[in-house]
């Protein structure tokens, strides 16, 4: 699907459509805010913006919906950053008594970045990615939300594409958001095999490796790694892949041909993780305050817009697909191919003002390019609201609210 | 924290249940009266204890021999409670001394993050000394509800709980109960992927628990040393303790340096060769800048100088001392005698108030009166710009190895372990020091004693050592130079001893 022609230097014209008619601002809301089961849980997040001319400016806050919106509209943001929440509203930090000010709460959130495989991809480097090396970013998205939820007992998962070269995971669970630091760090390095730039293979491969991920990595490898990456087919591949293999195994090969089985096969599990194995940035996992890019963030570069990714139908993701900017705001002048459906919602405009401006909204988005993407959303807010209502019944029933 | 006992028969119950207990939470502080001597006392060995736990710690693998031999040694030298019966007065000690510590340890991030770290290794290795059955009773007596698994689960479970574990430890998974703990409270054994995780519960076997516990300990710790920095301010109204807490968390608890048993055993002249064999870094430091500038600054003339008292100069020496080597410099006869030689005689005590000031403990140098631009004192170690650290190093002779060795030290905050690393390095012969440095004085006799004959040489040169000790006085000649006219035999001794030392 051809996505309009982005050009960075319209992003100053695009940016305002975007945040007043197209930016999911009710759906992100409600995912904030938790079902409101904790007080001032979205009063006391910090966001951070960057405006134009490269202009960052943190310690954002916003007491409703209706305020994070006109802000939103008012500074136009080129990108957008979420971090924690903090025990004050953090756009009044600086009134509180220092040391008081502290970050309680985040999201348990992991970064995957292309360049992190730079040196087991032979087809693009550094800030490409095509269609074929973004295998690499399926089988981490497979086997990390296998591990967070089978292993750590997580149920919330969100999944963005980042706009460029990598995806998100938020990791919404309660259990999550009150983790601690030294917990996100532990978290993070059980999840981390190949630390980011460093080759490192233990081999007391232990239950997580030797069950469900290797046999994830193996499903795609051959086609991955052998045919589109051709990892043997050329010879300085095959020394890549030869480089890879730990001194003392490749002095035992060289020196006895007659190798046993089973070093054969740990050399082969070695090469296959040593490929695909996720590689994450345990510093951006470590910090309850880290700010990471909003989901529905635009990447100024690209133009594209982080969008959830639908874990049903990973495999058929293609970031070339994702709806840019431009595309989206080109869609909304074009008239829909569904004119009834036009019709039907003319006739409810009888409605009061509010009403009708906020519907036309949702009717904005809906034509364009991302509405499967806000339904995703919705899906995946709508699952985590069965947490919420438990929670907001439980309270009331110690109150005696009734 | 009040102590006062309302109900004498409860409490009589309480502290009988807690004492016959080898190990415990300090959940409860205790309920009772005591002395301000005890008080002191308690709280001072109890330093004493952990600031040895800090030094094994970081000079031996933890719980290694060498190091469970030195810390059992400091435990009974210090009388706190060991596995045996009859340890009730023991453990009462060791329930209030921790207390006591709290109060002083919980003002400030640093101190409470240093306190954690000690008690926690303190409680690691005595948890690690419990059978199977205490420690059974311990968990159980303080409610660490971690359940274990029902056969049938450890039936399901089998081949991952074997796989996960018994890489590690060759344990029987038939054999011991697994308990299923939140993975937040295990959080070390997750990180390096020692254990079965399932839904967010890791299945740990009887004896990882320790890991556990230790964790438990800790984050108990941590809040109780917050909540007791709230209520401080209550403490520090009863004017008895607040000079003791404060004391006790900056204090150095060793000889003082004040009564001088060597006066006039050292001459001027061997100054300049002790500076380079015997004195501390900081001490060599500051001598070399006086000899450079013919001058040094308010903080280097008392820290130098109540050094030089600490080693045996005598008040005439010191005045005969500081004036030559001013002279050379800017300053005339006249201006000495009216300016410097009064605040030398108040060193010694011979002015004003007339206190005989005490040279400084490392405590001291360290953590008061930095050093700035045109100064030399403090503590090059925690002072110094590691880069012109290391040049110094280098321009003192230290093997590389040795100064990446120090450097590693000083990045993490050690600097007497540095400095005893230093010690270490310029005397040849000592592999490993038996002492724990607080004081530079101490160095300087530490030094003396290496060089004027230590007990490894003593062993072989006994002969030797006599003609030595007379001229202990002058000139501290390496116990390695055999006399004039000594036998053969001892010329040989003497040989193989250089060889011996030269391999270590």
């Amino acid at each position: 699907m051809p996505s309009s022609d982005y050009d960075p230097a319209c992003l100053p014209d695009l940016l305002p459509l975007y945040y007043r008619r197209l930016f999911p601002f009710a759906q992100y809301y409600r995912w904030l805010n938790y079902g409101g089961v904790q007080k001032n849980y979205f009063q006391n997040r910090e966001f951070s913006f960057t405006l134009k001319d490269d202009i960052y400016v943190r310690y954002q806050s916003f007491s409703s919906q209706s305020e994070l919106e006109k802000e939103m509209q008012k500074m136009n943001p080129y990108k957008i950053d979420i971090g924690a929440v903090y025990s004050h509203r953090p756009n009044q930090h600086n009134t509180v008594k220092s040391g008081s000010f502290q970050a309680l709460e985040k999201e348990l959130v992991f970064d995957i970045d292309m360049t992190d495989y730079d040196d087991v991809r032979t087809c693009c480097s550094a800030a490409d990615i095509c269609s074929k090396c973004w295998t690499l970013m399926t089988i981490a998205i497979r086997i990390l939300d296998r591990s967070l939820r089978q292993d750590f007992g997580f149920h919330h998962l969100l999944w963005v594409y980042s706009g460029r070269r990598g995806v998100h995971c938020w990791v919404c669970d309660e259990a999550a958001r009150k983790l601690s630091a030294a917990a996100r760090s532990a978290v993070a390095e059980y999840l981390s095999l190949i630390k980011v730039k460093q080759f490192h293979f233990s081999f007391n491969i232990n239950v997580f490796i030797k069950g469900k991920s290797l046999t994830v990595v193996k499903r795609y490898f051959p086609q991955y790694a052998l045919q589109d990456q051709n990892i043997l087919g050329r010879k300085e591949s095959e020394e890549k892949v030869l480089a890879l293999v730990p001194e003392d195994i490749l002095y035992i090969f060289s020196v006895h041909r007659a190798t046993t089985a089973k070093k054969r096969q740990y050399f082969e599990k070695e090469i296959m993780l040593q490929y695909c194995y996720p590689r994450l940035d345990v510093n951006v996992s470590k910090g309850v305050n880290h700010l990471l890019k909003s989901p529905f963030s635009v990447h100024p570069k690209t133009g594209r817009i982080s969008v959830p990714i639908d874990l049903k139908d990973v495999e058929k993701f293609d970031p070339f697909a994702v709806p840019t900017i431009s595309l989206i705001c080109e869609e909304l002048d074009r008239p829909k191919a569904d004119e009834d459906e036009a019709k039907s919602e003319d006739a409810k405009e009888k409605e009061n003002e509010q009403d009708s401006a906020e519907k036309r909204k949702i009717r904005d988005y809906k034509r364009t390019s991302l509405a499967k993407y806000v339904k995703y959303f919705d899906q995946f807010l709508a699952e985590m609201a069965d947490s919420w209502k438990g929670k907001l019944l439980r309270q009331s029933d110690l109150q005696k609210e009734f | 924290m009040q102590f006062s006992s309302k109900k004498p028969r409860a409490v009589t119950d309480l502290k009988a249940e807690l004492y016959s207990q080898p190990l415990q939470f300090y959940a409860q502080p205790p309920l009772e009266n005591i002395s301000l001597s005890e008080f002191e006392s308690f709280a001072v060995d109890r330093l004493k204890l952990l600031k040895t736990v800090e030094n094994l710690g970081v000079s031996y693998v933890k719980l290694n021999d060498d190091y469970l031999k030195k810390l059992d040694n400091e435990i009974r030298t210090l009388n706190f409670p060991q596995d045996a019966k009859d340890q009730t007065e023991k453990r009462r000690k060791d329930h209030i001394s921790h207390f006591i510590l709290r109060l002083a340890y919980c003002q400030t991030e640093d101190l409470r993050r240093w306190f954690i770290q000690q008690e926690v290794d303190l409680f690691k290795y005595r948890f690690r000394k419990l059978d199977g059955g205490e420690k059974l009773e311990f968990l159980h007596k303080n409610n660490l509800q971690y359940n274990t698994i029902s056969a049938e689960e450890k039936d399901n479970l089998r081949e991952k709980l074997t796989i996960s574990s018994s890489a590690a430890s060759g344990v029987k998974v038939e054999e011991q109960d697994f308990y299923k703990v939140p993975f937040q409270d295990a959080l070390d054994l997750v990180r390096t992927r020692k254990v079965y995780l399932k839904e967010g519960y890791a299945y740990i076997p009887h004896n990882e628990i320790v890991t556990i516990v230790l964790n438990d300990f800790r984050t108990r710790l941590s809040k109780a040393l917050a909540l007791t920095a709230r209520s401080l301010p209550a403490v520090h109204s009863d004017e008895r303790l607040q000079p003791l807490l404060n004391h006790l968390s900056h204090s150095y608890l060793g000889q003082d340096y004040s009564v001088q048993k060597n006066v006039g055993k050292i001459s001027l002249e061997q100054i300049d060769s002790l500076a380079g064999k015997s004195f501390p870094l900081c001490m060599r430091q500051l001598h070399q800048a006086l000899r450079d500038q013919h001058h040094l600054r308010h903080g280097g003339r008392m820290q130098y100088g109540l050094f030089l008292k600490g080693i045996g100069l005598s008040l005439e020496q010191a005045l005969q001392f500081w004036r030559m080597e001013f002279i050379r410099g800017k300053v005339d006869a006249d201006k000495f005698d009216k300016a410097y030689a009064y605040s030398i005689r108040h060193m010694f005590g011979k002015e004003g108030k007339r206190a005989d000031y005490t040279p400084y403990s490392c405590m001291k140098v360290i953590l008061s009166n930095p050093p700035s631009q045109g100064d030399y004192h403090g503590c090059p170690f925690r002072h110094s710009d590691p880069e012109l650290l290391k040049q110094k190093l280098q321009s003192y002779k230290v093997s590389p190895s040795g100064v990446s060795q120090i450097l590693e030290l000083v990045k993490g905050m050690h600097y007497q372990l540095a400095c005893q690393k230093y010690f270490e390095l310029t005397h040849n012969q000592v592999e490993d020091t038996s002492f724990s440095l607080s004081h530079p004085n101490q160095y300087f006799t530490e030094s003396q004693k290496v060089l004027g004959g230590g007990k490894d040489v003593k062993r072989e040169t006994d002969t030797l050592q006599r003609p030595q000790e007379n001229s202990a006085a002058r000139g501290l000649t390496a116990a390695r130079e055999p006399a004039v006219d000594e036998s053969q035999h001892l010329a040989e001794i003497t040989k193989n001893l250089e060889t011996d030392f030269q391999d270590a």
